[in-house]
């Protein structure tokens, strides 16, 4: 690749997504967007991205930017924030709910492993008390990771990575090669496409966010519009969760961390009051 | 220093896994069916124990079944690591008292991230 092609998919993840790609990984680049070409009918990236200068057609424009955006995830990745969701965060909030649902969105859910592994702890919760009732939301920015979320099917070393064994045989059925979570799991959870930097004040109230390692990949301007998003769909007494370890620009003036939870955030009141000024 | 018993009838897969288990902080010993499996547990129980379903002489489950009847045979946390991979197979090994269940073929994360599951 040119160092002009690397420029224009540098520049274009960026205005697209606020996404930040990194121009000296060139493998990672090669390797996201060889698929694309190939999909879309090119020979090579060179001619998808000479397709894309020429005609500008947004579908080619986004196929690239989501397979650039696509993350990482397992199921229970860093086990803790789950037993704290089900443990710590979502019991009081229920309380005082009194009965209407606590609302949670996994929010760069990619292929879904987060928000099933959060439904498996919904499942548990609502067995010990039935007047806990918790709706799932779970968003990403490519369609292909929202569709094989959405399917419900995954492969041994999928199922392998963070899943005991009694969940597995608890809510998969084997389906060929491939395991398939249970209809239960899979029609509990409402899928969106969400561009993050698209504004996201306008989606609703959450109760609880999950945006974990997907900041990390955005650049800090991306970050703070976020974050600054985020205070206005969270109430006084909800919850963002960000990754273990995640250092994301703007979070620490918007929000307070949870003290001796590392990547839970509560929303700062004071933020919110003079946001609203 | 924590032990883990490594059983499989395979030569290299327990090369493999012994030293996947090494780097997590094991003493390894070795056995290549569930006889030899059972006469290092009479000696010294192991802490672990990364089992084979398909073996000569015993197979695993029926080694898991043995093991779970024997005196302090409770104790040891027992993962299972075999091509069986349908849910009749797994089912099974848990009803025998098995603590977790890896599908071959694995790798290093998977091994750490199985213990790590079951406890250890």
């Amino acid at each position: 690749m040119t160092a002009e092609e690397i420029a224009q998919i540098v520049s274009l993840c960026r205005a697209r997504a606020g996404l930040k790609v990194a121009a000296d990984k060139t493998y990672l680049i090669e390797s996201r967007l060889a698929p694309v070409a190939r999909r879309e009918g090119y020979d090579s990236i060179g001619e998808l991205l000479a397709a894309i200068r020429d005609r500008r057609e947004e579908p080619l424009i986004w196929s690239t930017v989501e397979a650039m955006a696509s993350g990482e995830t397992s199921f229970f990745r860093d086990r803790d924030p789950f037993r704290e969701f089900r443990e710590e965060i979502v019991p009081p909030l229920a309380r005082v709910r009194g009965g209407a649902p606590v609302k949670v969105w996994s929010a760069a859910c990619a292929t879904g492993q987060e928000v099933y592994s959060l439904a498996m702890m919904a499942t548990e919760l609502a067995e010990a008390d039935p007047a806990v009732r918790i709706e799932f939301a779970a968003s990403d920015l490519s369609r292909i990771a929202l569709e094989r979320a959405q399917s419900g099917l995954f492969n041994q070393f999928e199922v392998q990575r963070g899943l005991p064994i009694g969940q597995l045989v608890r809510y998969f059925e084997k389906d060929g090669e491939q395991w398939r979570i249970c209809d239960d799991l899979r029609q509990r959870v409402r899928w969106r496409r969400i561009n993050l930097i698209a504004g996201l004040r306008q989606i609703g109230r959450f109760d609880v966010v999950f945006l974990r390692y997907a900041l990390t990949h955005m650049t800090e301007d991306a970050q703070r519009k976020v974050i600054e998003d985020l205070t206005f769909i969270l109430p006084e007494d909800g919850v963002l969760v960000l990754g273990v370890r995640e250092q994301v620009a703007g979070v620490s003036e918007a929000f307070q961390p949870v003290f001796g939870r590392p990547g839970l955030y509560r929303p700062n009141p004071e933020f919110r009051a003079a946001a609203a000024a | 220093m924590r032990t883990c018993l490594v059983v499989d009838d395979s030569r290299v897969i327990r090369k493999v896994a012994r030293r996947i288990l090494e780097e997590i902080g094991y003493e390894i010993a070795e056995a290549a069916d569930g006889v030899e499996a059972l006469a290092w547990c009479r000696a010294a129980m192991p802490d672990a124990i990364l089992l084979d379903w398909n073996m000569p002489v015993m197979t695993g489950i029926e080694f898991l079944r043995r093991l779970r009847a024997e005196p302090d045979g409770e104790a040891p946390i027992v993962v299972f690591c075999t091509v069986e991979n349908d849910l009749a197979h797994i089912r099974e090994a848990l009803d025998a008292g098995a603590n977790e269940y890896i599908m071959k073929p694995f790798d290093g994360d998977i091994i750490s991230a199985k213990f790590a599951e079951a406890g250890l």
